[in-house]
């Protein structure tokens, strides 16, 4: 194997946050500023003293700890986390922005970043002179701009107002002429920050197709955002932060996986209503719980393919209630919706009033339905086609696993199919050839593999 | 582009690649610099006219100042005397003010992008150097207007235009990376403009300082370049005092030495505190 592109080893990038103590009346205003200078001596002779003043405390706030991972050229990795993981922090060091408080970073190739689209652009500036500015601050040279000037304008279909100063622009045009830019970066190591968030969805497909294209290009791309479809569409594997420290580093799906149900890292998710007595005056109904129960219990996210297992929620209903639906959908990690299923579907009767309580609910998902892979649950409470009530995204996550089945064997469960079913096969023969040689018969229906 | 070499990021690493770098990023330079200037006069009635407006202002208002003080110049036009100060002091003010907020004024590319951060305040200069060589061809018209005729010393001026660039760096360098952590900085710099216009001599020849204090005198980095633009332009009219421009040019060298020590510590956190 040969050298990896992005080589990290016990990163760690420490802030200093500054609290204002109580008190920033005239009087510690005064106190503050008579005693400045000695504050200032004592900041040149120590060494890693600040100059903040004596109304001030400060913090220490590790944006990331000890980190380290490897990255192979030509690898496409997915960064994922919540907010204030420590993700950008991460891309700016790797970038060059700011420097790492410990550790250290080896990166073997021409490194550009991106970590917002259209840096640099001047207002006053036509769209033809911001190409080149923004291509130069992008580290691409004029030539290597002049080649592919056409290419870039062609990209964002603004060839009309080329001539004219951006401030002119409409948003949709801006962010449309500093992708175009920045999409015909050629580096070896690519770094982008959750730059597809602006623009429309059709424009937003086209950038992701041409990051498509650029990664097959063989080049190494790390990339952030919190579209989990577009990281699954993109990434072939991930790396997961959670405060600051690296959690996990794999396949795509199981990173996506440990996103979504990081909230809840086991298959019960009981944190749904975080301040009860506020959502009793607010809502009319709102959930507490939901969790995956199988045969073995409850708390695994790890299901057998061939198993059924419950998805049960629990909510409550502060008032009487008139007309509750609660719909659980399954989602797959490309954000696509694998089925819905209402509560009606069992009986119209379900649709009915509710008095005021705290109830459970359940529904069994069958065995050999879903196909193996990672899914989540949403889940929602509503008036049919009318108010709703409560609604949760991505409560929690499960991993279904082959045991053995027929496709097994095969390798990719996406272009089979969403779900799987076992359906009754006939078969009969329609009459012998003549001429051939006797067919032995073949397997009966059923489950052939 | 050449293929560079593995990058190392570690805590505090002296970066070796540092002034290499400068020079691969020398079209950024380019382009930053066209930047400034094509944006500076966009949307302005006069547009580069601008150039000259404020330095003719200030020298009318100089002019009049030193007819009233019946000020000694030795034979040469009022105008001339005070236009060969105004135009290395503007070139000066201008580029340590531009320099000194060249950081700020960038923020969003600094705290987005990574390049030396050098060349924003090298970019500064650019345009006020442009501003100036406009201003140096109405000193031109103006000499020909007085019909005053400049001796061979006039070719020594790109000399000193160089050095008034140098203390102009050197100070906006300090400033800039100070800047960026302490604001209180803001209000330095057009203080000290402000100040230098008076302690300057450019309302007056610096030959009314008293010869014992001349050389303390020489501690302010533009004595030494404005008495030399006065010399080169006005010709035999004008003395020079050299150990002045000795003077001022070490400590502009000893200045921008210790400004690109600072900068460069100090560099590599601009990002977090900008």
């Amino acid at each position: 194997m040969s050298d990896p592109a992005i080589q990290v080893e016990k990163l760690s990038k420490r802030y200093t946050i500054y609290h204002k103590k109580d008190g920033s009346g005239l009087r510690h205003v005064i106190n503050d500023v008579l005693t400045a200078p000695f504050r200032l001596a004592k900041s040149v002779f120590s060494k890693n003293s600040n100059l903040e003043s004596s109304s001030q405390a400060t913090e220490d706030f590790w944006a990331l700890k000890e980190v380290s991972f490897d990255i192979q050229p030509g690898d496409v990795v997915g960064v994922v986390g919540r907010n204030g993981a420590g993700k950008s922090t991460l891309l700016k060091i790797l970038s060059r922005i700011t420097e790492p408080t410990n550790g250290r970073i080896t990166m073997n190739g021409r490194v550009a970043s991106l970590l917002e689209v259209g840096t640099g652009f001047h207002p006053e500036l036509s769209g033809r002179e911001n190409i080149f500015l923004n291509g130069a601050i992008l580290g691409m040279s004029r030539a290597e701009i002049r080649r592919k000037f056409d290419d870039i304008v062609a990209f964002s279909e603004i060839e009309k107002f080329i001539d004219t100063p951006v401030k002119r622009y409409s948003s949709g045009m801006y962010v449309r002429l500093a992708f175009a830019v920045a999409a015909h970066l050629e580096p070896e190591i690519l770094i982008v920050d959750e730059v597809l968030a602006v623009g429309d969805a059709q424009f937003q497909r086209k950038c992701l197709g041409k990051m498509n294209e650029v990664s097959k290009g063989g080049r190494t791309i790390l990339f952030v955002s919190h579209s989990m479809s577009a990281i699954a569409q993109l990434c072939k594997t991930g790396l997961f932060f959670q405060r600051g420290q690296l959690v996990h580093q794999g396949p795509i799906s199981e990173i996506v996986t440990r996103y979504l149900t990081s909230d809840s890292s086991s298959g019960e998710n009981r944190g749904l209503a975080v301040n009860v007595e506020e959502l009793r005056k607010r809502k009319k109904l709102f959930f507490h719980s939901a969790g995956i129960r199988t045969a073995a219990g409850t708390g695994s996210v790890d299901l057998d393919v061939r198993e059924p297992f419950d998805i049960e929620l629990t909510y409550e209903v502060p008032s009487n209630l008139t007309r509750v639906e609660l719909s659980i959908r399954i989602m797959n990690t490309d954000g696509r919706p694998v089925f819905t299923t209402l509560q009606s579907e069992c009986s119209p009767d379900a649709v009915q009033e509710v008095k005021q309580g705290l109830y459970s609910t359940a529904v069994t998902v069958p065995g050999m339905l879903l196909m193996p892979g990672n899914y989540v649950v949403n889940i929602a409470a509503h008036e049919p086609i009318g108010e709703i009530f409560d609604v949760h995204e991505s409560v929690v996550g499960f991993t279904v696993h082959d045991t053995g089945t027929v496709f097994a064997i095969y390798n990719s469960y996406g272009s089979i199919g969403t779900v799987m079913q076992t359906l009754p096969w006939r078969q009969r023969q329609l009459l012998e050839l003549p001429g051939t040689a006797p067919v032995p018969a073949t397997n009966p229906p059923g489950r052939t593999a | 582009m050449e293929k560079p070499p593995s990058v190392i990021l570690e805590a505090g690493r002296a970066d070796r690649q540092y002034w290499h770098d400068l020079w691969r990023y020398r079209e950024l330079f380019v382009f930053l610099a066209w930047r400034d200037l094509s944006v500076r006069y966009k949307q302005t009635a006069v547009g580069v006219a601008w150039a000259l407006v404020r330095p003719f202002i200030t020298m009318v208002v100089f002019s009049l100042f030193g007819k009233l003080t019946n000020m000694e110049t030795g034979g040469v036009p009022l105008p001339i005397m005070t236009f060969a100060a105004i135009l290395p002091w503007t070139l000066f003010s201008s580029a340590l003010s531009e320099s000194a907020g060249s950081l700020m004024g960038n923020s969003n590319l600094i705290s987005k992008v990574y390049f030396p951060r050098l060349i924003l305040p090298a970019t500064s200069l650019m345009v006020c150097l442009v501003d100036f060589l406009i201003s140096l061809a109405f000193l031109g018209v103006l000499m020909a207007w007085f019909q005053y005729w400049p001796t061979w010393r006039l070719l020594t001026l790109p000399l000193f235009t160089l050095s008034a660039l140098l203390s102009s760096v050197a100070v906006g360098i300090w400033m800039a990376s100070l800047t960026v952590k302490y604001r209180d900085f803001r209000v330095v710099v057009p203080f000290i403009i402000q100040f230098g216009t008076f302690i300057s001599p450019i309302a007056f020849p610096s030959s009314i300082v008293p010869e014992k204090w001349r050389l303390l005198y020489s501690f302010n980095p533009m004595v030494g370049v404005i008495d030399g633009f006065r010399w080169a332009v006005l010709g035999k009219s004008a003395e020079f005092y050299w150990p002045g421009l000795i003077v001022s040019i070490v400590l502009s060298l000893g200045l921008l030495w210790t400004g690109i020590w600072y900068f460069r510590r100090t560099e590599k956190t601009f990002a977090d505190v900008i």
